[in-house]
C-alpha cells in the first residue's frame, strides 16, 4: 500500500523475517514495533489493560455462579422471547449478536475505504457502523427494561439466586459503556471524514495535532475488540 | 525506498519518525498550568503527591501518638484511629508512591532519558494529572463528609467495609471507591503515555539495551500497573454496587445488630484474590522504580559502570511477571486451600532470587568503586540496607506456617514499612537530591540534606526496629489500645513510647525536606548543566533546566549505554551517551 503514506514515518531499511525480524526490531534503536505508530500502539496496549477489565468481571461472575448455593436461573428461558405464539430462547441476543457481529464488518470497509482516502464511501461505513452500534444497544435497553418488568433487580430476582441479575447489568451495563462510546467516537471521526480533515490534515480542537486517516482504523480496532468481548460475554453468560 | 537519505553514523540507522508536532503554549495558562509538557505535567504530579503524603504523615504522627501514649490524647477514638490508618495505607501506597514514581519521576525522566522531545499523547498526559488531581479532591473530600472517611484498613475488605458500625459507612466509603476508580482511569491515561514513548519514541541509537536502568524499572512497573489496576477498578466497581445497590457480590448472609442483613450469598474471598491480584504487584509498582533509581545513583556516585547491566533488565522483568503468580501469599489465614498456601509459598520464595541478584549487584557495583559520599549516594545506601531488611522479614512472612501466628501482628507492620515505606521512600528522596539540580538549575542545601538523611535513616531504624519485636510477642496490628494483657509486657508500651517520640522527630525532619526544596530554588547554589558528571542523556540537555522541546534544534543520537564511567583510557572520567566515539569525531562525522 505504497499510496498510504498515513503518517510522518519514513520506511526503515529492510529486516529479516520471522523470528530473527523480531528479535532485531527489539534490538533495534528507536522503535520496538516497526511500522506502528504511536496511535495505533497506544490502543493496542489500552485493549490489553481492557482485556483485564472485562476479564476480572467474568471471572467475578463465574465464581458467583459456581459457589451460589442457590439454583442460577436458565438463561435460556430467561432470554426467551414469544413471537406468535411460540416461545423462542436467546432469539433477541442471538440477533443483537447477530448485529454486533455484522457491525464489524461494515467498520473493516470503512478502514479500507479509508485507506483508499474515499471520503464519502468511509463516512458512510461509519455511520453504518455506528448504527449497527445503536440499535445493539437499542435491543439491550429493551431487554433491561423486559427483565425489570419481570421482577429482576440487581439485589433480587424470581427465579433463582441474586447475583444473576447483579452480574446481569453490570457486565451488559459496563459492555454497554464501551458499545456507547464507540458510537460517538464513530459519529465523531466520521463527521472528521466527511469534512475532509484528514486529506488537508486539519489540526484537532483538543490536541492541535494534524489528523490522519489512520484513526479510522485506531477505532475500528477499539470497535472489533468491543465485538470481541461480546463472544465471550454471549458464550459465558448466555450460552453457558 | 531510493529516495530515504540513509545517513548512518556509526552504524546508527537513520531516523524513522519524522520530528513530532509540539504544542507550543500561548499563555501563561497553558504553559503552567494547563500544561502539555511532560516536565511541568511531572512537577504538577510531584507536588500533590507529596501535599497529600503530608497528610498521610500527619495521620502517623496521631496514630503513633495513641500508640505510644494511650489515653493521653482524649480526642482520638477508636473509630479515628481505624480511619486513620485506613487513610495513612491508601495514600501513601497508591495516591503518594504510585503518582510520584510514575506521574512524577516517570514523566520527568522518561522523555529525556530515552531522547524524547515529549510524552507521545501530550494531551492525554495533562488529562492524566487533572484527573488525579480530581482523585485526591474527592480523597479529601472524604474528611469533611458526616461519618468521616472509611475506617476498614486499606485493603477495605468487605464485609466489614461496608456494614454499619465500620466508620464511614455512609459516605466514606463511597468516596474512597469513587476516587480510586477516578486514579484508574486517570493512570491509564499517563500509563499508555509511558509504555509507548519508552516503546516506540526513543532516538536515532537509543535501543532498549542502552536505556538507563530507571527507564526500565518505570517502564516495566508502568506495564504492571496497567495490567494490575484493572483487578482493583473491578473490585471497587463490585463493592460500590454492594454498598449503593445491596447487590452481594462479595456480601455473605449476615446478621448485624441481631437482624439479618439484606445481603447474601456472595463471596469475601473473592474480594481478596482481586484486591490481592492488584495489591501485590501494586509493591512491585513501587519497588521497580526505585530499583532503577538506585542503580543509577549507584553508578554515577560510585564513578563506576553498574555491575551485570542485562542481568539487572532481566531481573526487573522477571521480578515483574513473577509478581503477578504471587498475590495469595496475603491470604494464607482466609481460609482458602491449603494447596494454593503452597504454591504461593513457593513463587513468593521464588522472587527472592531476582531479587536478590539485584541486591548482590548493588553491592558489586560498589565494589571498588569511587564512592561519593554524597547525599542521593547516602540515601541510596540507605535504600540498600533497608530493602535487605524487609525483604529478609519477606521470606519469614512468605512461608505459610510462619506467617500463619504472625499475621496481623505489628511484625508485618514492620515488614511491610521496611520493604515497600521506608525502601521506596529513600529512592524518592535519592532521587530528588539527585536531578533537583537539573529540573531546577540549583543544588540542593548539603547540610540542610545531610541533617534530613541522617534523621531519617536512624529515625526509621528507631521506629521500625523496635515494631519487629513486638510483633514477636504477639502484639497484634490496628489496635486502638492494647490494655493489659498476659503476654505484652508492661516494657512493651515504653517501646512503644520510644517509637512514637522517634516517628515525631522524623516528621519533622520532612519539614526540613520541605524547606529546602523551597529554599534552596531561590538560594541555592547554581549548578549548571552536569554537576554530578552523570553520563546518560537527561543530563546533556542543551539548557538547564531543560526547555520546551527538551533538547533545542536537533534531536540526540546515541552511541553507547548510560554508564560509561571510568573507562580506561578515556579523556574524562565519564563519557556521555551521546558522544560520538573518537574515530568517528577523526572523520568529521560527528553531529
Amino acid at each position: 500500500m505504497a499510496e498510504t503514506a498515513l503518517t510522518n514515518t519514513i520506511e526503515p531499511p529492510a529486516r529479516p523475517g520471522g523470528w530473527r525480524g523480531i528479535a532485531a526490531d527489539w534490538s533495534s534503536d528507536q522503535r520496538a514495533f516497526k511500522n506502528v505508530s504511536w496511535g495505533k500502539a497506544m490502543m493496542w496496549i489500552f485493549l490489553l489493560s481492557d482485556t483485564f477489565i472485562f476479564s476480572c468481571f467474568l471471572l467475578s461472575y463465574m465464581t458467583a455462579r459456581m459457589s451460589t448455593t442457590v439454583p442460577w436461573p436458565n438463561p435460556s428461558e430467561v432470554f426467551a422471547l414469544t413471537i406468535g405464539d411460540k416461545r423462542i430462547p436467546l432469539i433477541l441476543i442471538a440477533i443483537m449478536t447477530f448485529i454486533l457481529i455484522s457491525s464489524s464488518g461494515t467498520m473493516a470497509m470503512a478502514v479500507n475505504f479509508g485507506y483508499r482516502r474515499d471520503r464519502v464511501k468511509t463516512a458512510a461505513l461509519m455511520l453504518a457502523t455506528a448504527a449497527f452500534g445503536a440499535t445493539f444497544v437499542g435491543m439491550q435497553a429493551f431487554e433491561w427494561t423486559k427483565l425489570i418488568l419481570e421482577g429482576v433487580r440487581p439485589w433480587d430476582n424470581p427465579w433463582g439466586a441474586a447475583q444473576f441479575g447483579a452480574s446481569f447489568f453490570m457486565i451488559t451495563g459496563f459492555h454497554g459503556t464501551h458499545v456507547t462510546i464507540g458510537v460517538i467516537f464513530l459519529i465523531a471521526i466520521a463527521r472528521k471524514v466527511l469534512r475532509g480533515d484528514f486529506d488537508v490534515e486539519r489540526r484537532g480542537f483538543f490536541t492541535s495535532r494534524k489528523g490522519h486517516y489512520e484513526i479510522v482504523e485506531i477505532t475500528g480496532l477499539y470497535w472489533h475488540f468491543v465485538d470481541l468481548v461480546w463472544v465471550f460475554i454471549f458464550a459465558l453468560f448466555y450460552l453457558w | 525506498m531510493v529516495d530515504v537519505p540513509f545517513d548512518t553514523v556509526a552504524g546508527i540507522p537513520p531516523a524513522e519518525v519524522g520530528e513530532v508536532d509540539l504544542y507550543h503554549p500561548k499563555s501563561w495558562w497553558t504553559r503552567y498550568v494547563f500544561s502539555q509538557d511532560a516536565k511541568v505535567i511531572a512537577i504538577q504530579y510531584s507536588i500533590t503527591a507529596m501535599s497529600i503524603g503530608m497528610v498521610a504523615l500527619v495521620l502517623s504522627w496521631l496514630m503513633r501518638l495513641q500508640l505510644g501514649f494511650p489515653g493521653t490524647f482524649s480526642f482520638i477514638d477508636p473509630n479515628q484511629y481505624l480511619q486513620f490508618i485506613t487513610m495513612h495505607g491508601m495514600i501513601m501506597v497508591i495516591y503518594l508512591l504510585t503518582a510520584l514514581f510514575l506521574g512524577g519521576f516517570g514523566n520527568y525522566l522518561i522523555p529525556l532519558m530515552v531522547g524524547a522531545r515529549d510524552m507521545v499523547f501530550p494531551y492525554v498526559n495533562m488529562l492524566s494529572y487533572w484527573v488525579y488531581l480530581l482523585a485526591v479532591v474527592v480523597l479529601v473530600s472524604t474528611f469533611f463528609v458526616p461519618g468521616g472517611p472509611p475506617g476498614a484498613g486499606w485493603t477495605l475488605y468487605p464485609p466489614q467495609a461496608i456494614l454499619s458500625g465500620t466508620p464511614g459507612q455512609d459516605w466514606g466509603i463511597i468516596l474512597m471507591l469513587a476516587s480510586l476508580i477516578l486514579f484508574i482511569i486517570g493512570f491509564t491515561m499517563g500509563g499508555l503515555n509511558y509504555v509507548v514513548t519508552v516503546l516506540q519514541a526513543r532516538t536515532r541509537g537509543m535501543t532498549l539495551m542502552r536505556l538507563p536502568l530507571t527507564v526500565w524499572g518505570i517502564f516495566t512497573a508502568t506495564v504492571m500497573a496497567l495490567l494490575a489496576f484493572p483487578a482493583l477498578l473491578v473490585a471497587s466497581v463490585m463493592l460500590l454496587l454492594d454498598r449503593l445497590l445491596g447487590t452481594s457480590f462479595f456480601m455473605p448472609t449476615l446478621v448485624e445488630m441481631g437482624q439479618l442483613t439484606k445481603y447474601g450469598g456472595g463471596s469475601p474471598i473473592l474480594f481478596q484474590h482481586l484486591f490481592w491480584f492488584f495489591g501485590h504487584p501494586e509493591v512491585y509498582i513501587v519497588a521497580l522504580p526505585a530499583f532503577g533509581i538506585i542503580s543509577d545513583l549507584i553508578s554515577v556516585h560510585a564513578r563506576k559502570n553498574i555491575f551485570g547491566y542485562r542481568m539487572m533488565v532481566w531481573a526487573i522483568v522477571a521480578i515483574g511477571a513473577l509478581s503477578f503468580v504471587v498475590w495469595a501469599h496475603h491470604m494464607y489465614v482466609s481460609g482458602m486451600h491449603p494447596y494454593f498456601g503452597f504454591f504461593f509459598a513457593t513463587t513468593t520464595l521464588i522472587i527472592a532470587i531476582p531479587t536478590a541478584i539485584k541486591v548482590y549487584t548493588w553491592v558489586l557495583t560498589l565494589w571498588r568503586g569511587d564512592i561519593h559520599l554524597t547525599i542521593p549516594m547516602l540515601f541510596a545506601l540507605a535504600f540498600i540496607v533497608t530493602f535487605v531488611n524487609g525483604g529478609l522479614t519477606g521470606l519469614f512472612l512468605g512461608n505459610v506456617v510462619v506467617d500463619v501466628p504472625l499475621s496481623d501482628t505489628m511484625f508485618v507492620v514492620a515488614h511491610f514499612h521496611m520493604v515497600m515505606g521506608i525502601a521506596p521512600i529513600m529512592a524518592v528522596f535519592g532521587g530528588i537530591y539527585h536531578w533537583y539540580p537539573k529540573i531546577t538549575g540549583r543544588m540542593l542545601n548539603e547540610v540542610l540534606g545531610r541533617f534530613h538523611f541522617w534523621v531519617s535513616f536512624l529515625g526509621a531504624y528507631a521506629i521500625f526496629f523496635p515494631m519487629h519485636y513486638l510483633g514477636l510477642l504477639g502484639m497484634p496490628r490496628r489496635y486502638h489500645d492494647i490494655g493489659e494483657t498476659a503476654f505484652v509486657p508492661a516494657s512493651a508500651h515504653d517501646l512503644n513510647a520510644f517509637m512514637s517520640v522517634a516517628a515525631l522527630i522524623v516528621g519533622f525532619a520532612q519539614l526540613v525536606f520541605l524547606f529546602n526544596l523551597v529554599w534552596s530554588l531561590f538560594k541555592g547554589k547554581e549548578a549548571g548543566g552536569n554537576p554530578w558528571g552523570a553520563a546518560s542523556l537527561e543530563w546533556q540537555t542543551p539548557e538547564t533546566p531543560p526547555g520546551h522541546g527538551n533538547w533545542g534544534k536537533e534531536l540526540p543520537i546515541v552511541y553507547r549505554w548510560a554508564y560509561d564511567y571510568s573507562v580506561p583510557g578515556a579523556a574524562g572520567d565519564f563519557v556521555p551517551q551521546n558522544e560520538p566515539p573518537a574515530g568517528l569525531l577523526a572523520q568529521g562525522a560527528g553531529p
